[in-house]
């Protein structure tokens, strides 16, 4: 192979602001999917991403970054859908249903009564515009995961615990709530991280398919979960350079990476069973 | 009172409207393996729930080592009905059990304490020792349930809570399962097990609490099931529950 083909790319500073962008990316969500794709959280996600929108739109109103808007988003977002599932009595689903189509209707109308079309991109929300980030935005998206990474390093346990035995853990003494809040938050915060690159529809994607493709081939939770932020990063790659060269859109690109390396390990999941 | 473990006085618990338990009153000694028995909605979960603290009791107390049991989380290991745990994660046996010795505070990898030394006397002590390295939601229900208790074990629990420990599990497994809970039991462990296994009670426990939101009887499982208790545990009566309220169960007229 030509080594021009994979670096040519590089010699543009966008490319490499969304090679940054796409390792970082690659390596967030698929590490919380792990955990989401085994609490069945998937929806959760989804609906974060949804919901984020109207407090983007203010935090573009009022002239703040993502990053900015994203935390104290991540915290209103969490909480509100952590307490819905806690003491909903419709079904978590219809309850999540309903928070997110209501924020999502909230964010359009507010998108449209403050007429944001210059500043803020529908089509770049809904699918991601990982080739027109700024420096400010790999800050940003840099900044978010280390949070999210570092958060998920020390309190794996913890997290792990109420996942796996939630009756269990709480009669250890352990503060359950606070430390479901505290993954509510950090998934809050890596979706909303994620959105500049993979867009809203997309994000779930990202989040889902490596973490559900390494558990496929690895014996157990933790080589699962390391594995499957390799295959975030080869699919949130793979997906620019397809971007790059056939001129595909970048999210949908990275999407449809992820799901080909779903379906390779879903052909080998029985010949290969790893640590 | 030294030798008693759990105290329940006039337990009273109620769920929305409903009075599950009804001034539920024993006291379990140390050292004992005690079998709770009773009828689907008979309240042995949320007897487990009180004993732990997870739910609040309307009337009445429970100590644990003489503290109420709100305040004593941490003393006691439960493992909860297998429906409630979430058998989606491919946990190895090592990593269920290093999880109960999980505390509120922050760990940092490579910096952490090793805990492999506790984890392996753990599943050395019910038996497992070889299946380290297994995968737990591949294992069959006895073993899964001896994982779960050398996980309550490495939390330093000297009382075990096992609610519906042999459901699903089959005959030569749960009597694997008493054996290893007889040698913790001798070891200075106090051990209750909600069944709805009936056969054999006097064979495996020391003790047997009849519940059926109230408790029908305590004691020596081969003194305790006369056909009066067993009827109440079992029998059609669900008008004793019509109006019932706190004290006013079975054809009382009240407290």
């Amino acid at each position: 192979m030509d080594l021009n083909l994979l670096l040519e790319p590089f010699s543009y500073s966008f490319m490499v602001r969304s090679l940054f962008i796409s390792i970082l990316v690659g390596i967030t969500l698929p590490l919380i999917g792990s955990f989401v794709i085994n609490r069945n959280l998937g929806f959760m996600g989804d609906a974060i991403a949804h919901a984020s929108l109207p407090i983007l739109v203010i935090g573009s109103v009022i002239g703040i970054s993502i990053f900015l808007s994203a935390i104290p988003a991540a915290i209103i977002i969490a909480i509100t859908l952590g307490y819905i599932i806690r003491r909903s009595t419709v079904g978590e689903d219809t309850a999540i249903g309903i928070i997110f189509s209501t924020f999502f209707a909230i964010g359009i109308i507010l998108l449209k009564h403050f007429n944001l079309a210059t500043t803020l991109n529908i089509e770049d929300i809904l699918f991601g515009q990982i080739l027109g980030v700024s420096n400010s935005d790999v800050i940003s998206t840099l900044a978010l995961s280390l949070i999210s990474i570092f958060t998920i390093i020390i309190f794996y346990k913890q997290i792990l615990y109420l996942s796996f035995d939630p009756i269990g853990a709480e009669v250890t003494g352990l503060n359950t709530k606070f430390f479901d809040n505290i993954f509510l938050i950090i998934l809050s915060i890596s979706v909303i991280g994620a959105l500049q690159s993979v867009g809203i529809i997309l994000v779930l994607s990202m989040l889902i398919t490596p973490a559900a493709a390494s558990k496929l081939v690895m014996k157990n939770f933790l080589s699962a979960m390391m594995l499957s932020t390799i295959f975030g990063v080869i699919a949130s790659i793979t997906g620019l350079y397809f971007s790059y060269y056939i001129n595909l859109p970048s999210g949908p690109a990275m999407a449809l990476s992820s799901t080909v390396i779903f379906i390779i390990c879903w052909i080998f999941r029985r010949s290969v069973r790893l640590v | 009172m030294e030798n008693i473990s759990i105290v329940s006085d006039s337990c009273c618990v109620e769920l929305g409207n409903s009075l599950v338990l009804d001034e539920v009153s024993f006291s379990v000694n140390k050292n004992s393996l005690i079998a709770v028995v009773g009828p689907n909605g008979g309240g042995k979960t949320t007897l487990f729930n009180a004993i732990t603290g997870l739910i609040p009791l309307t009337n009445g107390s429970i100590k644990i080592n003489g503290i109420d049991a709100e305040k004593g989380k941490g003393n006691i290991g439960y493992v909860p009905q297998n429906e409630n745990l979430n058998w989606n994660f491919p946990l190895t046996a090592r990593q269920v059990v290093n999880l109960g010795i999980t505390k509120n505070k922050p760990t940092i990898p490579f910096f952490s304490k090793n805990n492999n030394g506790i984890i392996e006397n753990c599943l050395n002590d019910v038996g497992l020792y070889e299946k380290i390295d297994d995968r737990v939601d591949e294992m069959s229900g006895g073993q899964k349930q001896r994982v779960l208790l050398a996980k309550i074990l490495a939390q330093g629990a000297n009382i075990l809570l096992l609610d519906e420990a042999f459901s699903g599990v089959d005959i030569g497994s749960q009597i694997s399962l008493i054996e290893v809970l007889r040698k913790l039991k001798d070891s200075g462990k106090t051990i209750m097990i909600a069944t709805h296994d009936i056969n054999n009670i006097s064979d495996r426990f020391d003790e047997v609490l009849c519940l059926n939101r109230h408790c029908c009887a305590y004691g020596d499982p081969l003194k305790v099931f006369t056909q009066e208790v067993l009827s109440e545990l079992y029998g059609t009566h669900s008008s004793m529950f019509k109006n019932h309220q706190i004290g006013n169960h079975g054809n009382k007229d009240g407290p």
